[in-house]
């Protein structure tokens, strides 16, 4: 079983992709995390050039979402919502709207600011825009806030609280993937 | 409101030792958590005499411990918050201070933040003077509880699943450790 991470943040010493390897590590056996890394190689979305010929770095996300049974997205929140560069990436992985690989795919957001609030308000944002492209979302949020002191030396969460809300996080997404569907371990 | 026997057990003038003392807030957030914070530079002055005591403090607002990250002290330092900018500290000025028999404390007075003053009411304990450490200190505790709106502390958000990101309330503690004034010769 795989889940596509999607970090939202571009950054190399990035919050978020520190999140998606904490979630990787408290996936349950027998699911493995992928992390999509191509985000700044997507053009901002324009029909143009979309169709059979879309610029690769579409092709590969489409690709990659396609072969992949649940997506976990990892958002900074910037201005109160998710970055562009990821918003963007939704657009292109949204179209077209009734084939689109989102579509009916377990999807779950988690997210870390270096603020008090861990990111709710781009998380929230994050899971309306996947509901609207058709995904299958869990209705919950995990706010890491205060990033700069929220892991321990060995990249897991120093709050059990937090550490234990994202492995019910992730068993839950994984638990959304029907038996049948479950792509081959890579 | 609790009467206390007022004794005046302190006399002359006391400051407070600035290592020894702190300014700390307490407020709610996200419903579930607690942020806590100081404004470590503080400043305060007990005058104790015959009629009674009168306390006066401040509080550089650009001492609060929120360091980093500069967006999370740039917006708390900002026209939402403190507007730092226009108003660099924050004052009290005692109207009423009973330091009783059984060591509790009540202070009233008028507490200045942002500029808009508004009369507090606080509780505590207090420690009467004493040999510590080779030179004579006291203690005063106080905690008392404000709404941070009637100053014009506003900002908030509404979360998404529900309720507000900051409450309104906010618990203030002010330690302070007095040391008695060295040339005070004022009082008999």
């Amino acid at each position: 079983m795989r889940v596509l991470g999607l970090p939202g943040s571009l950054r190399r010493d990035s919050h978020n992709r520190a999140l998606l390897r904490a979630a990787a590590a408290a996936l349950p056996y027998g699911a493995e995390l992928v992390e999509w890394d191509r985000l700044a190689e997507l053009p901002a979305y324009d029909e143009d050039l979309d169709g059979a010929s879309a610029p690769e770095p579409v092709r590969a996300l489409r690709g990659a979402i396609a072969a992949a049974d649940a997506v976990l997205l990892a958002t900074p929140e910037y201005n109160a919502s998710l970055p562009g560069g990821l918003k963007n990436a939704l657009d292109w992985a949204s179209r077209p709207h009734a084939t689109n690989p989102l579509r009916g795919k377990p999807a779950a957001v988690v997210g870390a600011s270096t603020g008090l609030f861990g990111a709710v308000w781009a998380q929230a944002e994050a899971r309306k825009v996947l509901r609207t492209i058709g995904a299958h979302v869990l209705e919950r949020e995990l706010p890491v806030r205060q990033a700069d002191a929220a892991w321990a030396a060995d990249g897991t969460l120093r709050d059990p609280g937090l550490r234990a809300a994202l492995e019910e996080l992730v068993a839950e997404l994984v638990a959304q993937v029907e038996p049948a569907t479950v792509a081959e371990a890579a | 409101m609790p009467t206390i026997t007022a004794v005046q057990p302190l006399a002359g003038t006391y400051t407070a030792d600035p290592v020894h003392s702190s300014f700390a807030f307490a407020v709610r957030y996200m419903g579930v958590s607690t942020f806590r914070g100081t404004l470590g530079d503080v400043s305060a002055t007990l005058a104790a005499g015959p009629d009674g005591a009168a306390l006066e403090g401040s509080a550089e607002v650009a001492s609060i411990s929120i360091r980093t990250p500069e967006a999370f002290r740039d917006h708390v330092l900002s026209e939402e918050f403190f507007h730092v900018a226009e108003h660099p500290r924050i004052a009290f000025r005692s109207t009423r201070v009973e330091l009783a028999d059984d060591g509790r404390a009540l202070v009233e007075g008028e507490l200045t933040i942002k500029g808009i003053t508004l009369p507090v009411h606080a509780e505590g304990s207090w420690t009467p003077e004493a040999e510590l450490f080779g030179s004579r200190k006291a203690g005063l505790t106080l905690e008392a509880t404000v709404d941070r709106t009637a100053y014009g502390l506003n900002w908030n958000a509404d979360l998404p699943a529900g309720g507000k990101a900051l409450a309104d309330d906010v618990t203030l503690t002010v330690e302070l450790t007095l040391l008695p004034a060295a040339a005070d010769g004022e009082e008999a």
